[in-house]
C-alpha cells in the first residue's frame, strides 16, 4: 500500500486524475505492469485494472447500489436490463471482499461511510488490481475510518495493490507500507513508513526552511507527544475549572495550543435554546428538539456527520430558517420569527459554510466584500455616500491584521486563493465585533497557513468576550478548538462533552447515533 | 350525453398527439440533463417543414422531413450546449426566436401571410369494430399518430425504467461524473438525447400541420411547446406523467371548443380572448398547485466539465 501526502495543491489529485484518465498528461508515460499505456479515458483505465474512490462521490443518489455498481456494464437479457442479476452480482462481490451493503437500498439512504463501500465495491465489480483512494477518511468517523483501514489492509493482503491520497499523517503512518511526499506537483520524497515519523513527513511535505510551519502541521496531525507540548506551556495546567487535556492522549487535546489563564471566560449566556425542530431543504425534519447553550467567551463545538442538521441549526440562528418548534432567547431577543437583519442587529456573525454563495460577491472587490452587511455605517458611509477613503483604510488594516494576500482592497476578490478568500470573511466578520460567532466549516479546503490563522482568530474572538459556536465535519477541529461540544445525529443531540472530558471513540459512537439525551 | 362525450374524447384524440410527443421530446432531453426550452422552435420548424414538403411528396413521408427538420434545430442546439457549454436556458430561447422570425419570413416570401397552400391531411383510419360503439366509437377515425401517442409514453417509460440504455440516461441527468469515471461518454448520451428530442419535437410540429390542420398558419405552434414543457414538469419528468398531462391539457382545450360551439350565447358573456386562455391558465393553476414538490434531474441545466468535480 502506497500513501501519497502533500498539502492542498501540492498535484496529488491531478497525479491521481492522470492515472485515471481524467486527464492526460502533458509529458511523460504511465507504465502498467511493465507496459507504458495511454489513457485516453477512464474506460481505459478500468481496462488495465485501475479503480479510483473519488474525494467527492461518483454515485448517481437516485439510484440503487446495484444499479450504481453496474452502471455501464449492465447485465442483460433479451436487451432488457436485468435487476435481478446485478442484484445478485452485486452481493456476490460484496459477499466476497466482507462488505456489508444491500443492493436495493438507494444510495441517498445511505450513510456517508457505505456511500464510501458502494464506491470501493464499484472498483472491485470492474475488476480493479489497482486501488486509488482520494483523501477517503474526510468525511468519516473514528470508526467508519478504523473500519475502512482495515478494508485496505484486507484488498493488500489479497494481492491487491492500494494507493492512498491522504493529508492525514498520523493516518497515513498508521496503514501504508510507503509514503511519498509531493509538493508542487514533484515527488520530493518516498520513504517507508516503518523507517518515518510523523515529524520528518511533515517537514518534507512544506520544504526547507518552514520549520514553524512543518511544526504547525505536525502539530495539527497529532504528531506531537502530549509531553512535549505540555512542557512548552506549563501554565495551563494551573486553571481549575478546566484541567489541560493531556489525560486523553487519543484525542490530540493539545494542551499546548491553549494560551494559559484563560479558564474562567465563559460568562452570559448569549444563547439558550429548547427543542428547536425546523425542515431541511427536502422539507423534512432535520431538527427534532435541540437543546442547546452558547455562553459568552466559549467556544462550542458542532460535531457529527454531514447532514444531520448541524448546517440547519447554522441557519436557524443567523435567522436564514424559520423554526417549525421550540424556543430560546438569542442575545436578548426570542428565536422564534428571527430575520437575518434582527440577527445582525443583536449582534450574530456568521461565516457560511459555502463563502460563495452565502458570504461574498466574486465580481466586487475585496473592500466592496468588506463594507457588505456595514455599507450604510460609518466607516463604510458618510451620510447617504460611501465614504471610499474610510472603507478603503479599514479594509487595509484588516487585510494586514489577516495576513491577506495580496493586501490590496481594490482587486476583486475572485483574484484572490480560497483561503484569502476566507480570510476576508473571517475579517469582516469579526471586525463587527459579534457577540455571537456562528461558524459552519470555516477552514474546509483552505492550506495549513490559513487554517492556523482562521483557528488563532477564532480563539481571540473567544478570548474577548464574544461567544462561538462551531460547526464543522473535521472531527478533529472541533476537538481541537471547543470548550464544549454538542454531539448530533438526525437533527438530535446525542451527545455533550465539555472538555477534557473528550474520549474520542465515544464522541464517534454518538455521531453513529448511539446514546440518546446528554452524555 | 354520451354524444356529448363522444365529441369531447374524439376532438381530445385529435388534439393531443403533438402535445404528448413534444412533452416526451423535452423528457429525453431533460432526463439527460439538457434543458429543453427549445421545443416550441423545434415544433415550428418541425411544422413548417412538414407542410412545404408535403406539397411535393406524400404525407407521410413529410411527416419525416418535419422530424428531421427539429432535429436539425436540436443539433443546434446540442452544439451551443454541449459542445460549447453555453447557458441551455438562453440557448433554447435564442432557438425558439429564430424558429419564429425565421417561419414567418419563409412563410410570408413563399406563399404570403395567410399559411402555406393546404395539403393533404393524414389519411384517418376507420376502427371497424369500434366504431359504433357509444363513447369508445371515438376512438376510431384518427391518424396514425394519435395511435402512436397512445403508445409510445408507455414504450419510453420502459425504456427509461428497464434497458441499459435508460439507466444511463437517468445517470447522465443526475450525476454526470459519476457517469463520465465510468468510462461513458457523457456528452454521446446527451447528444442521443438532444437529438431523440428533437425528433419526437419536430413530429409533434409535423403532426400539427398534416393532422389536425391542412396547412402552416402563421402561428403555428402558439405556445403548444410550452405547455409541452407545462406537462413534462406536471408529470414529474416521466414519459407516463407528462403523457397524462398533456392529455388532460389536450381536454381542457377541447372542453373550451364543445363549450363554444354547444352554447354560441356564452361568447356574449365571455370574450373570446378569456376562453383562448383558458388552457394555458389551466396549466399556470396546476404548476401553482404541485407547488416545489419538484423532481427535476440534480444536473439538469449544468454544463457537464470535468474539471469541475
Amino acid at each position: 500500500m502506497l500513501a501519497v501526502v502533500g498539502e492542498n495543491g501540492a498535484g496529488k489529485s491531478s497525479l491521481m486524475n492522470v492515472l485515471y484518465g481524467l486527464y492526460q498528461p502533458d509529458v511523460g508515460e504511465v507504465s502498467v505492469d511493465g507496459q507504458p499505456v495511454r489513457f485516453k479515458s477512464p474506460r481505459d483505465a478500468i481496462a488495465r485494472g485501475i479503480g479510483m474512490v473519488h474525494q467527492h462521490f461518483m454515485l448517481v443518489p437516485t439510484l440503487t447500489v446495484a444499479e450504481n455498481v453496474v452502471l455501464g456494464r449492465e447485465p442483460t437479457r433479451r436487451g432488457l436490463f436485468d435487476l435481478e442479476r446485478a442484484v445478485s452480482e452485486v452481493a456476490a462481490t460484496c459477499a466476497r471482499f466482507g462488505f456489508q451493503l444491500e443492493p436495493r437500498a438507494r444510495v441517498d439512504t445511505l450513510t456517508v461511510g457505505s456511500q464510501q463501500k458502494v464506491e470501493i465495491v464499484k472498483a472491485l465489480h470492474r475488476g480493479a488490481q489497482v486501488l486509488v483512494l482520494d483523501e477517503p477518511t474526510a468525511v468519516l468517523t473514528p470508526q467508519e475510518s478504523d473500519e475502512l483501514a482495515h478494508i485496505m489492509r484486507g484488498l493488500v493482503a489479497q494481492g491487491r495493490t492500494v494507493v492512498l491520497i491522504s493529508h492525514k499523517l498520523k493516518e497515513v503512518l498508521g496503514v501504508a507500507d510507503r509514503v511519498a511526499v509531493m509538493r508542487r506537483g514533484r515527488v520530493v520524497a518516498e520513504v517507508r513508513a516503518a523507517e518515518t515519523t510523523v515529524e520528518q513527513l511533515a517537514s518534507l511535505m512544506v520544504g526547507e526552511g518552514h520549520s514553524a510551519r512543518a511544526a504547525g502541521l505536525a502539530d495539527l496531525h497529532g504528531g506531537i507527544p502530549p509531553g512535549a507540548a505540555t512542557a512548552r506551556h506549563e501554565p495551563a495546567s494551573s486553571g481549575a475549572a478546566r484541567p489541560p487535556g493531556e489525560a486523553t492522549p487519543t484525542l490530540t487535546a493539545e494542551p499546548g495550543s491553549r494560551p494559559p489563564g484563560e479558564t474562567s471566560l465563559a460568562g452570559a449566556v448569549l444563547l439558550e435554546a429548547r427543542g428547536l425542530q425546523a425542515l431541511g431543504d427536502n422539507g423534512r425534519p432535520a431538527l427534532r428538539g435541540v437543546d442547546l447553550t452558547v455562553r459568552a467567551g466559549e467556544i462550542v463545538g458542532i460535531a457529527g456527520v454531514d447532514g444531520n442538521g448541524q448546517r440547519e441549526l447554522a441557519e436557524v440562528l443567523t435567522g436564514l430558517r424559520p423554526l417549525t418548534s421550540g424556543e430560546g432567547t438569542l442575545l436578548g431577543g426570542p428565536l422564534a420569527g428571527l430575520t437575518p437583519a434582527q440577527a445582525r442587529g443583536r449582534g450574530v456573525g456568521h461565516v457560511p459554510e459555502d463563502r460563495l454563495r452565502r458570504a461574498v460577491v466574486k465580481a466586487l472587490t475585496v473592500e466592496e466584500n468588506v463594507a457588505l452587511g456595514r455599507h450604510t455605517r460609518p466607516p463604510f458611509a458618510r451620510g447617504p455616500w460611501i465614504d471610499f477613503s474610510g472603507r478603503r483604510e479599514r479594509t487595509q488594516a484588516l487585510l494586514s491584521a489577516y495576513d491577506v494576500r495580496p493586501p490590496d482592497p481594490a482587486v476583486p476578490l475572485h483574484a484572490l486563493s480560497g483561503g484569502n478568500q476566507q480570510k476576508v470573511v473571517v475579517a469582516r466578520e469579526l471586525d463587527a465585533r459579534p457577540k455571537l460567532l456562528v461558524v459552519v466549516q470555516p477552514t474546509r479546503g483552505l492550506d495549513i497557513g490559513a487554517v492556523a490563522q482562521v483557528h488563532a482568530k477564532l480563539r481571540e474572538a473567544r478570548e474577548q468576550g464574544a461567544g462561538v459556536l462551531l460547526v464543522s465535519l473535521d472531527l478533529e477541529e472541533v476537538l481541537k478548538l471547543s470548550d464544549r461540544v454538542y454531539v448530533f445525529f438526525e437533527g438530535r443531540v446525542t451527545g455533550h462533552f465539555t472538555r477534557p472530558e473528550y474520549d474520542e471513540r465515544e464522541l464517534g459512537r454518538r455521531m453513529l447515533g448511539a446514546g440518546t439525551g446528554h452524555g | 350525453m354520451s354524444d356529448v362525450l363522444h365529441a369531447l374524447l374524439f376532438s381530445t384524440l385529435d388534439a393531443a398527439p403533438a402535445l404528448v410527443f413534444a412533452a416526451l421530446g423535452a423528457v429525453l432531453s431533460e432526463r439527460a440533463g439538457v434543458v429543453a426550452v427549445g421545443v416550441e422552435g423545434m415544433m415550428r420548424v418541425g411544422a413548417f417543414c412538414a407542410a412545404v414538403a408535403a406539397l411535393a411528396m406524400p404525407t407521410p413521408l413529410a411527416v419525416g422531413v418535419g422530424m428531421l427538420a427539429g432535429a436539425a434545430l436540436a443539433a443546434v442546439h446540442g452544439f451551443l450546449t454541449i459542445r460549447w457549454r453555453s447557458d441551455q436556458v438562453v440557448s433554447g430561447i435564442a432557438l425558439n426566436l429564430v424558429a419564429l422570425a425565421g417561419g414567418t419570413f419563409l412563410l410570408e416570401s413563399l406563399y404570403g401571410p395567410n399559411g402555406t397552400p393546404p395539403i393533404q391531411q393524414l389519411s384517418r383510419w376507420e376502427l371497424p369494430g369500434l366504431a359504433s360503439v357509444p363513447v369508445l366509437g371515438a376512438l376510431s377515425g384518427h391518424s396514425a399518430p394519435t395511435y402512436l401517442a397512445l403508445v409510445l409514453p408507455f414504450a419510453f417509460q420502459f425504456l427509461l425504467a428497464r434497458t441499459p440504455l435508460g439507466l444511463r440516461l437517468r445517470a447522465v441527468g443526475d450525476k454526470p461524473h459519476a457517469v463520465a469515471t465510468l468510462g461513458l461518454s457523457v456528452a454521446g448520451l446527451r447528444w442521443g438525447a438532444v437529438l431523440g428530442g428533437g425528433l419526437l419535437a419536430g413530429l409533434g410540429g409535423a403532426v400539427l400541420s398534416t393532422a389536425v390542420l391542412d396547412r402552416f398558419e402563421q402561428h403555428t405552434p402558439a405556445g403548444l411547446g410550452f405547455m409541452a414543457l407545462a406537462a413534462m414538469v406536471f408529470g414529474r419528468w416521466t414519459p407516463v406523467g407528462a403523457f397524462l398531462a398533456a392529455a388532460f391539457f389536450a381536454f381542457g382545450n377541447a372542453l373550451r371548443i364543445g363549450l363554444v360551439s354547444s352554447a354560441p350565447g356564452l361568447l356574449e358573456l365571455v370574450p373570446q380572448g378569456v376562453l383562448l386562455a383558458l388552457p394555458y391558465m389551466l396549466t399556470l393553476t396546476l404548476l401553482t398547485l404541485q407547488g416545489q414538490r419538484s423532481s427535476a434531474p440534480a444536473a439538469l441545466g449544468t454544463p457537464y466539465e470535468q474539471e469541475s468535480r
